[in-house]
């Protein structure tokens, strides 16, 4: 397989597939979890579930001052990296012409300058969240293998982007196949792992405000 | 020597020397051109009167030119030289045995000049094919009864090395793109025991076939070549690299329409499916039509012609950050399918659950007591 055929593969057949799977992943995990339904809760309501449940989404992100005294150093790089990975996946131009190819509609995109400072910030937060979770006892003790895959594949796709941008090591063809490629990954394994998370976040921290809004106290 | 000898001298004797001094040209414009050439193959100065002095003696190369499965663009392209520079004598130069578009001869008469050459230049001889040979069926594409398969094997026995000209000859080109319905291969897919030297482009930069035969004739071997087996002097850098939009890329400045403010402005033509990030050949640098533009100074993305596969990238104006399937469809297909399978799987994990519950034995104080 020559490089371009390689290319036209995970752009063509390789993309196709792994859509399949992150939507079908994707949907079927939420039918699922959503279809479980919830045992009835027969104490009288004091408050209102949905209230509770909405600014819980909203609060939650937002770190209280004891946690962030607690662990600083997990607030700040964690927000570095998640926000990053938005600027890079969101809003750098050729990413948005696919969104627009798949949507039907784009959005502006923000100098390709800024994006690449973006994407080298994201790549410094998460070796630091990698170091930080390999020297602390008690968080490498919890960390599993799926954790170490999460993080490999998250970080791959930045990695091969800042590389193919660059045009470092590797043939042009080469290097924007395999950046397509280490997404393609993500998105394969992305419904089944903890990466999960990027859509079931809303529904966790709205059952999580749901209760105290049940309950009537503050969530 | 004198000039009456050297007038004497048969054609196939000729030097290079010779066929520029009767063409009139100044030994001040021939140097030039050799500094050019050297500069242009990134070698250093000291190699210019070496350059000189082998191409003044060296002889004319025997050519045989095989056109299979192709549409002549690469002998239109190659051909073309406006004014009678240099580089166009050095077409003058070779002598060219064989050529179905170029030569005066035809049928048995063309063949037997072909099968003269290869004898009488055995092992010494350079072969240029242009266009894909057919697998499928030998009868797809015949030369005097003869398929291109069975001629190109023929004549590659002899050739000291191939020039596989043009897209269709390096890597199938058209005839091979999707679904090939010849079986169409490339030249190195067939050939694996000579030098192959592969100048890709859908037709190539005329330039470049001179600057191969240069260094040919001034070293008698190949220039060093990429892993395309492509001459590294021109395929080394990416059209990308070299392209003169290449700030507007950088700082994301993009035409989006072939008509809009940033097309006017000469803003990068990437997303308009410009494949020249992917693509190597030495277009930005050596331009076409000598010198006057090239594709993207015209206003038009990169097509990538010199890459293999470059018809089957999924359309020309479709950007490289595109998918080139209908995506789209296949997300709500397959929402689609999942949100029925969603349900299917979510009401089998609910019977599980029920029936889990009802077979639930409840303990009493009589089983605790047992």
């Amino acid at each position: 397989m020559s490089e371009i055929e390689f290319l036209n593969w995970v752009r063509g057949p390789g993309f196709q597939i792994a859509v399949i799977i992150f939507i079908a992943g994707i949907i079927i995990r939420f039918a699922e979890i959503l279809m479980l339904g919830r045992k009835a809760n027969l104490a009288e309501p004091k408050g209102s579930e949905m209230s509770g449940g909405l600014h819980t989404i909203v609060s939650r992100s937002f770190p209280d001052k004891s946690t962030f005294q607690r662990s600083t150093f997990t607030v700040v790089a964690g927000y570095l990296f998640h926000i990053g990975l938005f600027v890079t996946i969101f809003l750098f131009a050729p990413h948005i012409l696919m969104f627009k190819d798949i949507f039907g509609f784009g959005w502006p995109s923000l100098p390709t300058p800024v994006v690449d400072a973006m994407a080298v910030v994201t790549i410094i937060a998460l070796l630091a969240v990698l170091a930080h979770r390999m020297s602390d006892t008690v968080l490498k003790f919890i960390t599993t293998k799926e954790d170490y895959l999460v993080w490999m594949l998250t970080i791959l796709p930045l990695v091969t982007g800042y590389m193919a941008f660059h045009r470092i090591g590797m043939t042009a063809p080469t290097l924007l196949a395999l950046h397509i490629l280490s997404v393609e990954l993500l998105l394969v394994v992305f419904p089944f792992t903890k990466l999960m998370h990027g859509f079931t976040f809303a529904l966790s921290r709205w059952y999580n405000g749901a209760i105290s809004g049940y309950r009537g106290v503050q969530s | 020597m004198t000039n009456d000898f050297k007038k004497k001298k048969s054609q196939k004797e000729q030097t290079f020397g010779d066929v520029m001094r009767s063409q009139g040209v100044s030994r001040r414009s021939f140097l030039k051109f050799c500094a050019a050439t050297a500069s242009m193959m990134a070698m250093s100065p000291a190699m210019i009167p070496k350059i000189a002095h082998a191409l003044e003696n060296a002889r004319r190369p025997s050519v045989i030119w095989l056109s299979f499965q192709e549409c002549t663009g690469c002998t239109e392209s190659l051909t073309r030289a406006h004014t009678a520079t240099i580089e166009s004598l050095i077409f003058d130069h070779i002598s060219l045995d064989y050529h179905h578009t170029l030569q005066a001869a035809a049928g048995h008469a063309a063949e037997e000049a072909r099968e003269a050459a290869m004898e009488e230049n055995y092992g010494k001889y350079l072969l240029v094919v242009d266009g894909s040979i057919p697998m499928g069926n030998p009868g797809y594409s015949t030369i005097a009864g003869i398929s291109n398969y069975d001629m190109l094997m023929e004549t590659a026995k002899g050739a000291a090395a191939i020039i596989a000209v043009g897209t269709c000859a390096t890597y199938g080109g058209i005839p091979h793109a999707n679904p090939n319905p010849t079986g169409a291969v490339s030249v190195n897919d067939l050939i694996k025991d000579k030098p192959i030297i592969n100048v890709p482009g859908c037709p190539p930069i005329p330039v470049v076939i001179t600057g191969v035969l240069t260094h040919f004739l001034t070293f008698g071997t190949i220039p060093e070549l990429d892993h395309l087996g492509r001459p590294k002097v021109f395929y080394g850098q990416s059209i990308h690299d070299r392209c003169y939009r290449r700030p507007f890329y950088d700082k994301g400045l993009f035409a989006e329409t072939f008509d809009d403010e940033g097309a006017k402005k000469g803003w990068c033509l990437y997303k308009l499916g410009c494949k020249g990030p992917t693509t190597y050949n030495a277009c930005a640098t050596t331009k076409w039509n000598n010198g006057t533009s090239w594709p993207i100074e015209a206003g038009h993305p990169c097509l990538g012609c010199s890459e293999p596969d470059f018809w089957d990238g999924g359309g020309f104006y479709k950007s490289l950050s595109m998918p080139t399937e209908n995506i789209t469809q296949t997300a709500i297909y397959t929402a689609a399918g999942a949100v029925a399978a969603g349900v299917a799987i979510g009401a089998m994990n609910k019977s599980k659950k029920n029936s889990a519950i009802a077979a639930h034995d409840k303990t009493t104080i009589d089983d605790l007591e047992k």
